[in-house]
């Protein structure tokens, strides 16, 4: 099945990717992408820019609201997504633990849906 | 009496009779679910009245008949069928009995043979255990099995139906299923430990949050069967292990691998709990996995503080296991000592001997990664070390551990 693995990071994860902290942290992430595509298991996947970069945008009657930000103002963010092919959400879930973001944001599993049947 | 008094009168009655009225409700109407929701209105029956009426004389009795009344008006509600029916009538009169006489048989062993049946899907089997035999709550399980909590409802729920509706037998299995049977209870409770192969430098510890449960399930299986040797292996394996827990963290919780720690911070209790269980396993002359695995614990343990083991008797323990049980976890292991006898480039070549024969696995085996990287920085291999510990890391979901195989790969020479 196909998961897509979205890693949801604190303010100060992000932080880290410019300040001094940066090489530790891009480590975290390429050793966690490396074993992933060692694995064989990646679909496709980013990395996000930070959330301070976010424009949300909203259609409401005929008038267009543009935001600056993100689309909801929580205390974690999106910071990138992988969208892999593992046997069950278990694998997925296993995957999901080893994120340097699991310790400190979180990642949400979801799986994808899949194309719908044809007639 | 305080209502917290009574509540804690429920707490130790529930703790320690939870798993004994399970089993027993349901070795009668081989409905674990319907034993479970009895015994919880049980449970919160007693909450209401204890705290007025005073704690009963005998509260797992009281316990018992309660919770006996509310499966028969559940049944009654249901109006089951006749042979149920007869059966109900027979758990009635016993019950009572049972009630007024004094402690409820034992019959949890049953419970442990029915929760690691083959029937039942084998991931399942340890949470399972968990919570028929000491009431653990599904959350908290979750958690440590690293399942979502729903998932992991309707996998129990799918359990007991199955054991309900085919007809899994409440009874011990015959002698000639004994050994494999039993091997499938140790290795679910096994499982609720997590691994402790911690003799491989960095590796992932797993999943370590019920190791008490797991030591408690342990015990339970020794009392029960006094006179087979592996559950004793299998207590004393968990025993050597929980016995490092203080000394594998610092103050600041860093991670600190076993040839770093302080012996002093290990719990001698535990570890003379650990060789008492291990002796007596031995006197029964029945070898097995876990009595080998306690023994290289053992042998481990004796090494760091200064007896003299030698590396080949460390080794010759593996070969044991690995020709009982060739599990990837032991194979590592043994790649390790074949390492500490004949040098690093021997223990490499041990671990390409396990990549020939299962590369997919151990693509995504993270102490099969760590120990890589510690034997190629010993053969002087540094680059090979520096991608081994690259592979290790990001396979890694412990946090300090993480940062102890970071500092690693940074203290490689450039």
């Amino acid at each position: 099945m196909e998961y897509m693995l979205m890693y949801y990071e604190t303010a100060d994860d992000v932080a880290c990717r410019a300040d001094q902290r940066a090489p530790a942290y891009w480590a975290g992430w390429n050793a966690y992408i490396g074993a992933l595509a060692q694995a064989g298991i990646i679909v496709k996947g980013d990395g996000l820019m930070p959330p301070a970069t976010a424009t949300t945008l909203r259609v409401r009657g005929d008038k267009r609201q543009v935001q600056d930000g993100p689309f909801t103002d929580t205390k974690e963010q999106l910071g990138g997504y992988f969208v892999i092919k593992v046997a069950d959400l278990d694998a997925a879930l296993d995957w999901a633990s080893r994120a340097p973001c699991a310790s400190t944001g979180g990642v949400e599993v979801r799986p994808i849906l899949p194309p719908p049947a044809q007639a | 009496m305080s209502s917290s008094h009574a509540a804690i009168q429920a707490e130790r009655a529930a703790r320690e009779s939870y798993g004994r009225l399970v089993a027993y409700l349901s070795a009668r109407s081989h409905d674990i679910a319907a034993a479970e929701d009895a015994l919880a209105d049980a449970f919160a029956t007693a909450l209401e009245k204890w705290p007025e009426s005073g704690v009963p004389d005998n509260p797992e009795a009281w316990l018992l008949t309660v919770a006996r009344r509310r499966m028969l008006d559940e049944w009654r509600h249901q109006s089951v069928a006749a042979a149920a029916g007869e059966e109900l009538l027979l758990l009635t009169d016993e019950l009572i009995e049972q009630a007024e006489a004094s402690a409820v048989p034992d019959e949890r062993l049953n419970l442990l043979f029915i929760c690691a049946h083959p029937a039942i899907d084998a991931a399942v089997r340890t949470p399972l255990m968990l919570q028929t035999v000491l009431g653990l709550d599904v959350a908290r399980m979750a958690n440590a099995f690293l399942v979502a909590p729903a998932t992991l409802s309707q996998r129990l729920v799918r359990a007991k139906t199955r054991i309900r509706d085919a007809g899994v037998g409440f009874h011990a299995p015959r002698a000639d299923d004994l050994p494999e049977r039993l091997q499938d209870v140790m290795d679910a409770i096994y499982a609720a430990y997590g691994t402790g192969w911690d003799d491989v430098e960095g590796a992932d510890e797993g999943r370590k949050g019920l190791t008490r449960e797991a030591i408690d399930l342990g015990r339970t299986l020794v009392a029960l069967l006094p006179n087979e040797a592996e559950p004793k292996g299998l207590l004393a394996l968990m025993l050597f292990c929980e016995a490092r827990t203080d000394a594998r963290r610092d103050a600041t919780g860093r991670y600190i691998a076993f040839e770093d720690q302080d012996p002093a911070r290990w719990s001698l209790d535990m570890l003379a709990e650990a060789e008492s269980h291990l002796l007596q396993a031995a006197r029964l002359a029945a070898m097995g996995p876990y009595q080998l695995e306690a023994a290289l614990q053992s042998a481990h343990t004796q090494q760091r503080c200064g007896a003299p083991v030698r590396p080949a008797h460390i080794l010759a323990l593996y070969d044991g296991l690995v020709h009982l049980r060739p599990r990837v976890g032991a194979l590592v292991s043994r790649a390790c000592a074949v390492a500490a006898l004949h040098g690093p480039e021997q223990g490499l070549a041990a671990l390409a001997e396990l990549k020939a024969d299962d590369a997919a696995r151990l693509e995504s085996y993270q102490p099969y990664w760590a120990a890589a990287a510690h034997l190629e920085a010993k053969a002087g291999n540094i680059a090979a070390a520096r991608n081994a510990y690259q592979r290790a890391i990001g396979l890694c979901s412990v946090p300090a551990i993480k940062d102890y195989l970071t500092a690693r790969m940074l203290a490689l020479p450039q």
